[in-house]
């Protein structure tokens, strides 16, 4: 269908899944790593054909654990890098996640979240693993969170995930979900000119011998090629600029802080949220995410009335948080109730609830079952409901 | 940063040693320091661009081993470095890719991504220091501890049966295995060698005396080495079923090449299916 090129400027009719891996394959991503696990695999069957086509590497690895560490050999080799997997395997990939960020590798991992915990509910979706995403870590790690909320934007966010990897040399993750990937949609593909893709900062050969693996004035080290002569090492411990494990107090300090940073320095290029409010005369916020937002939206804007009582805030990007963005609206708007909608037991909530912990604002939750969606008018009365709580 | 001076003995492998790092963590008397040694004479001597060498390490003292190399090199997470290594090599067929790391490292918590790096005949090799124990993290028992032997971890002598890694590399596909020991240096070399040259997994599997090991079976380290050297015993072509190791109740290690077979590795098949499908387009 697609042959040997990349997908076609144009309309196509797409899944979440088809959608990431065209786009992953469209950003530039030759390098495939999976472990077949449910709601993800059709990606990996898609990607599976479509790799070998763009004639970049595919492989089934014998574990999550594998697929993880595989992703990142390769983006050491320098390849852009990506994995899909669901909330049990991406549990699995967490030790690799710390790996990536510490060694400052840029990758991609997708999660379309399912229910859990455990095995849970594989066929159904979920927005449980959040709280996962944003700071499932041992020590300390930074994040980027993408939720699309449809088709289209599992296209355009997974080519922004690339190149935020590639820009802050770190794994980033797209959390999508069940519904979203095998919900059917439209996409609008740009002309490939007008798309923005981004290359990791690299070492020029002539600086070999002179450059130090992750010394650097600012915040990301501009990246050494294997094999050319630079000769680095790298390792998990905590390290100096030469790459080299020392155990300092100011080293450690000056890592992290530098690692931490890295987010904090590209936050307002990172941050992204849509805000609806318009005939909004309320006093009511609904903070929704990824697929339920698909949801709240159509509620949205079939019913003048709930579009009058409720403004909508949307982050795109879960962490970095759009917290300041919310905070000036909550008090531009006059809000005095945000209610944070999300398909789990409450996880955005807390960060919501401490992003506006001294404005006096009641932040209240409704948690939808896990993997059973409503409809818009169900949404509506459940919102309406806790609107009525008082 | 003050720089060292190696002794004579390793002034021709100088520039692969990152000197400014010594002294090494490993305890004086561990056997990882021939390997060591033995390695970077190999790279030397192969003669190819010295460059396209790269070092993958896991997690242990084993594990330390890239970092003391002048090579690009990674010390990556317990039990990954195989993976790791098997997507620096599919990204980048051209490196010569190495992992070194311990017993407990690739067949204890790494023993899937072993199993199925070897099945799939990876064009990487694997070197294997065996010391018997988790020596690192103070004598744990390890899958390759022989029955009897004492350890942290199995104080009333160990239970478990060890694994025989060449056995096990054999039956999960890898092409070249073969099992030295420190006392078997320019065997050791010659294996490096072929092991640069194969087309395939290789696995070397390296017998490393280990002071924490000995300690804990109430030895001298020096008496160590007198036993092993006493008990490898080197062979032609043994069977791998042979590779047992049973010292506690006194029977030879054997020695030599198990496996040196030709099959296709799964890269040069990876770059035949793109070839074929890209043509079919």
């Amino acid at each position: 269908m697609m042959g040997t090129k990349l997908i076609e400027p144009g309309k196509h009719f797409l899944t979440g899944n088809v959608a990431v891996a065209e786009a992953a394959l469209l950003a530039g991503c030759r390098f495939y790593a999976g472990y077949p696990i449910t709601p993800s695999s059709d990606l990996m069957h898609h990607i599976a054909a479509r790799m070998v086509e763009v004639g970049g590497v595919f492989i089934q690895a014998e574990d999550e654990i594998a697929a993880i560490n595989m992703i990142l050999g390769a983006s050491a080799a320098g390849l852009k890098a990506m994995t899909a997997t669901s909330g049990p395997g991406f549990s699995l990939m967490e030790e690799g996640l710390d790996l990536g960020f510490m060694l400052e590798l840029p990758a991609v991992i997708v999660n379309v979240q399912r229910v859990g915990p455990s095995t849970g509910i594989p066929t159904l979706g979920s927005q449980g693993d959040v709280m996962q995403a944003i700071w499932g870590s041992h020590g300390d790690r930074a994040s980027v969170v993408y939720a699309p909320s449809n088709p289209q934007e599992c296209f355009s966010f997974t080519i922004e995930a690339f190149n935020a990897a590639e820009t802050l040399r770190m794994p980033v993750f797209i959390l999508s979900d069940e519904f979203v990937a095998h919900s059917y949609g439209k996409v609008v593909v740009p002309d490939h000119s007008e798309i923005r893709i981004v290359e990791r900062r690299r070492l020029d050969e002539s600086s070999i011998g002179k450059a130090l693996p992750f010394k650097v004035d600012d915040t990301v080290p501009p990246f050494a090629e294997p094999g050319k002569g630079f000769r680095f090492h790298y390792t998990g411990l905590m390290h100096d600029d030469r790459g080299y494990p020392v155990i300092d107090k100011e080293v450690t300090r000056k890592l992290l802080s530098r690692l931490m940073r890295k987010i904090e320095k590209h936050r307002n290029a990172l941050v992204q949220y849509t805000v609806l409010d318009e005939d909004f005369a309320g006093s009511t916020m609904v903070v929704v995410y990824g697929s339920i937002y698909s949801i709240a939206r159509t509620a949205y804007r079939r019913d003048r009335e709930f579009r009058r009582r409720v403004a909508v805030f949307r982050p795109h990007v879960l962490w970095p948080m759009p917290d300041r963005e919310l905070r000036s609206l909550v008090k531009e708007l006059g809000i005095d109730k945000v209610i944070v909608v999300e398909m789990n037991m409450g996880q955005y909530m807390y960060m919501v609830r401490s992003a506006l912990l001294d404005l006096g604002v009641r932040v209240e939750q409704l948690n939808l079952t896990p993997g059973f969606y409503p409809s818009p008018n169900e949404l509506k009365e459940m919102v309406s409901k806790v609107m009525e709580r008082g | 940063m003050a720089s060292r001076a190696l002794p004579p003995p390793y002034k021709d492998i100088e520039d692969l040693v990152r000197v400014e790092r010594l002294p090494t963590i490993w305890c004086p008397g561990c056997g990882i320091g021939i390997v060591f040694k033995t390695l970077l004479k190999a790279i030397k001597e192969y003669g190819d661009d010295i460059d396209r060498h790269v070092i993958v390490s896991g997690i242990g003292c084993a594990g330390r081993f890239a970092g003391y190399v002048r090579l690009d090199g990674y010390h990556v997470l317990h039990g990954r470095a195989i993976p790791f290594a098997v997507g620096l090599k599919l990204s980048k067929p051209q490196l010569e890719v190495t992992v070194v790391s311990g017993d407990g490292d690739i067949v204890g918590i790494g023993g899937n991504h072993f199993i199925h790096a070897a099945r799939r005949n990876h064009d990487i090799n694997v070197v294997l220091i065996n010391n018997l124990v988790y020596g690192m993290t103070g004598g744990q028992l390890a899958p390759t501890t022989p029955l009897g032997a004492r350890t942290m971890t199995s104080p009333y002598g160990n239970i478990e049966h060890p694994v025989n890694i060449p056995l096990l590399a054999s039956a999960a596909g890898a092409t070249y295995v073969a099992r030295w020991s420190v006392f078997h240096v320019e065997q050791m070399k010659r294996s490096f060698l072929k092991m640069f040259k194969h087309k395939g997994f290789s696995v070397i599997e390296i017998i490393s005396p280990c002071v924490i090991y000995a300690r804990r079976n109430r030895m001298e380290i020096l008496d160590m080495y007198e036993l092993l050297r006493k008990m490898c015993k080197v062979k032609q072509n043994p069977d791998p079923r042979e590779g047992e190791i049973d010292i506690v109740s006194g029977k030879p290690v054997v020695l030599g090449e198990f496996v040196s077979i030709e099959k296709p590795t799964y890269e040069s098949l990876y770059s035949e299916l793109v070839e074929k499908v890209r043509k079919n387009e």
